[in-house]
């Protein structure tokens, strides 16, 4: 069997059944970030028709070992898996989850995602400062600003992009962020806004920057054979791809092209038997207004340069033939510090017409696209609602 | 004495060469003696070939600046330097990259350019600990 029909089997064989957030994301100094952990579990399985007692794959990243998350929810997990890439982890697991569920490994898989990130409440001290220690913090470098900067001013030496552009996106996701409920900025923003708000590093203000906060999501999957008798509509998972370039920014070997990001997108595309141009909504990792599209250009949807012109040509915006990050995303909805998990929720309500004021009519097949660290490794996946 | 900045820490055993050159005001970085490349930053294999066998040399200590931003705020508490700063990724002549500050130039988008030629320059911190640094190439001593 070919590399590729091994892939295609894989594909549409499991289905995200359930998905939450925790009972309130936003700024909760009340709660510890296991308890968003719980919380998020507790309500996804809910969502999935599913008790927790049900649950026997864990999945999940960052300070919290997928043991601990076991036995915080009182399960023994058959499978466990803690791979630790940056916020895209999430979207990556889908993919592991995938194959654990396919192979028989465990039959409900949850993904899972707490962060005190703006209380720090029941955090540990941050690990692996060994190499940025040496040769970045003397220089002040430190915070994700100080990198993603880097990326930003290149792209814009390079392409012509320029501080407008960017603030083009924030702009876009702003209008979506309007008709969430749950989303924590939902004041009307123009460009103006964005390039008048308050310089942090240039050329980012703090309009260009993600929110900080404390959040909790869960992604709950199955078996596509047993996904019918759960509670809400099955997603497919139709691709699932991943990829891990550097870790250190001096390393990334193109420094406004994300070869992880690449990579990701053409095994999920492979994988689902689909092309770049086939989505009609697309969630991308927001951290910064210049993520989104880079990661547009690096997914093959737009050639280098160009990623902008879907957020300048109002294509991204409620109504716009393309709408790109419909919760209101990492700048305007939520974003704890890893935010991966959020734009698979988010992709599984649009799928399942469950989104309201927000919903993208007739939403078949969504694209989810994360990085982690900075562009330093990402996670793709294809999303549809039926097989 | 209170320092200006966070020194490097830590120091760890295979990029001892590199500090023990900034302190005496060279900047020496790892070169493959199987491929030839040199690389930064220092390990104990060549990240081209894999190659154990890995040597030192100085560095020119020009390159051009490949990348810049202009920080007006800092998270790292121990880093005083008074902001804006302008934080920096340097292509060195002989290839590799490294993140540092540019100095010796108003910290101001329309002055700065990406690819502007830039030079090596040392801030000592203490007897032992000196920072590779960069200025653009003919201008501004500091
Ligand atoms: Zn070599």
């Amino acid at each position: 069997m070919s590399d590729l029909a091994k892939l295609r089997e894989l594909s549409n064989s499991v289905c995200i059944v359930g998905v939450d957030e925790s009972d309130e994301i936003g700024t909760l100094p009340g709660k510890s970030q296991l308890s968003l952990h719980v919380e998020a579990i507790t309500n996804a399985v809910r969502d999935a028709g599913l008790k927790v007692s049900e649950v026997d794959g864990i999945f999940t990243a960052g300070q919290h070992s997928p043991a601990t998350i076991g036995e915080a929810i009182g399960v023994v997990p058959r499978y466990v898996d803690g791979t630790t890439v940056g916020g895209c982890s999430f979207i990556i697991m889908v993919g592991h989850a995938v194959l654990a569920l396919h192979h028989g490994l465990c039959d409900v898989a949850v993904v899972s995602h707490g962060e005190s990130g703006r209380s720090g409440v029941g955090v540990s001290p941050r690990r692996d400062t060994a190499l940025p220690g040496q040769f970045e913090f003397p220089y002040g470098f430190g915070g994700a600003p100080t990198y993603f900067g880097l990326i930003t001013t290149r792209h814009m030496h390079e392409h012509g992009t320029t501080l407008e552009q960017w603030a083009q996106v924030a702009v876009s996701t702003r209008k979506w962020a309007a008709l969430n409920p749950k989303a924590r900025n939902r004041d009307p923003l123009t460009v103006k806004d964005v390039l008048d708000s308050r310089p942090v590093v240039w050329p980012f203000n703090i309009l260009n920057i993600c929110l900080v906060t404390d959040a909790g999501g869960a992604v709950v999957l199955t078996r596509a054979d047993r996904a019918k008798d759960c509670a809400k509509r099955p997603v497919y998972v139709r691709g699932a791809g991943e990829g891990s370039e550097h870790v250190m920014l001096t390393q990334m070997r193109d420094l406004t092209f994300s070869e992880a990001t690449r990579r990701s997108g053409e095994k999920a595309f492979a994988m689902a038997g689909v092309k770049a141009t086939d989505f009609n909504h697309i969630m991308l990792y927001d951290a910064f207004t210049s993520g989104p599209p880079l990661m547009l250009e690096a997914l093959g949807l737009a050639k280098r340069g160009e990623g902008v012109h879907f957020f300048a040509e109002g294509r991204s915006t409620p109504g716009g033939k393309l709408p790109i990050n419909t919760n209101g995303g990492g700048l305007s909805y939520t974003h704890s510090g890893m935010y991966g998990i959020f734009p698979i929720i988010e992709a599984t309500r649009q799928l399942r017409g469950e989104c309201g004021a927000r919903q993208v009519p007739n939403t078949k097949l969504s694209l989810v696209n994360g990085m982690g660290g900075m562009l330093s490794a990402a996670g793709t996946l294809v999303l549809a609602n039926d097989r | 004495m209170d320092l200006e900045r966070p020194l490097p820490t830590p120091i760890t055993p295979e990029c001892r060469p590199y500090w023990e050159g900034a302190r005496d005001g060279r900047l020496m970085i790892p070169k493959c003696r199987a491929c030839g490349k040199p690389f930064m930053y220092p390990r104990v294999a060549c990240p081209f070939c894999a190659s154990r066998d890995i040597g030192w040399v100085q560095a020119t200590g020009r390159g051009k600046l490949f990348s810049f931003e202009i920080a007006h705020q800092i998270l790292n508490k121990a880093f005083k330097v008074k902001t804006p700063v302008v934080l920096a990724m340097i292509e060195l002549e002989e290839g590799p990259r490294i993140l540092t500050n540019l100095v010796g130039i108003a910290p101001d988008p329309k002055q700065i350019r990406c690819d502007m030629p830039v030079e090596v320059c040392f801030e000592k911190l203490t007897d032992q600990v000196s920072l590779p640094m960069f200025r653009p190439v003919g201008g501004g001593a500091r």
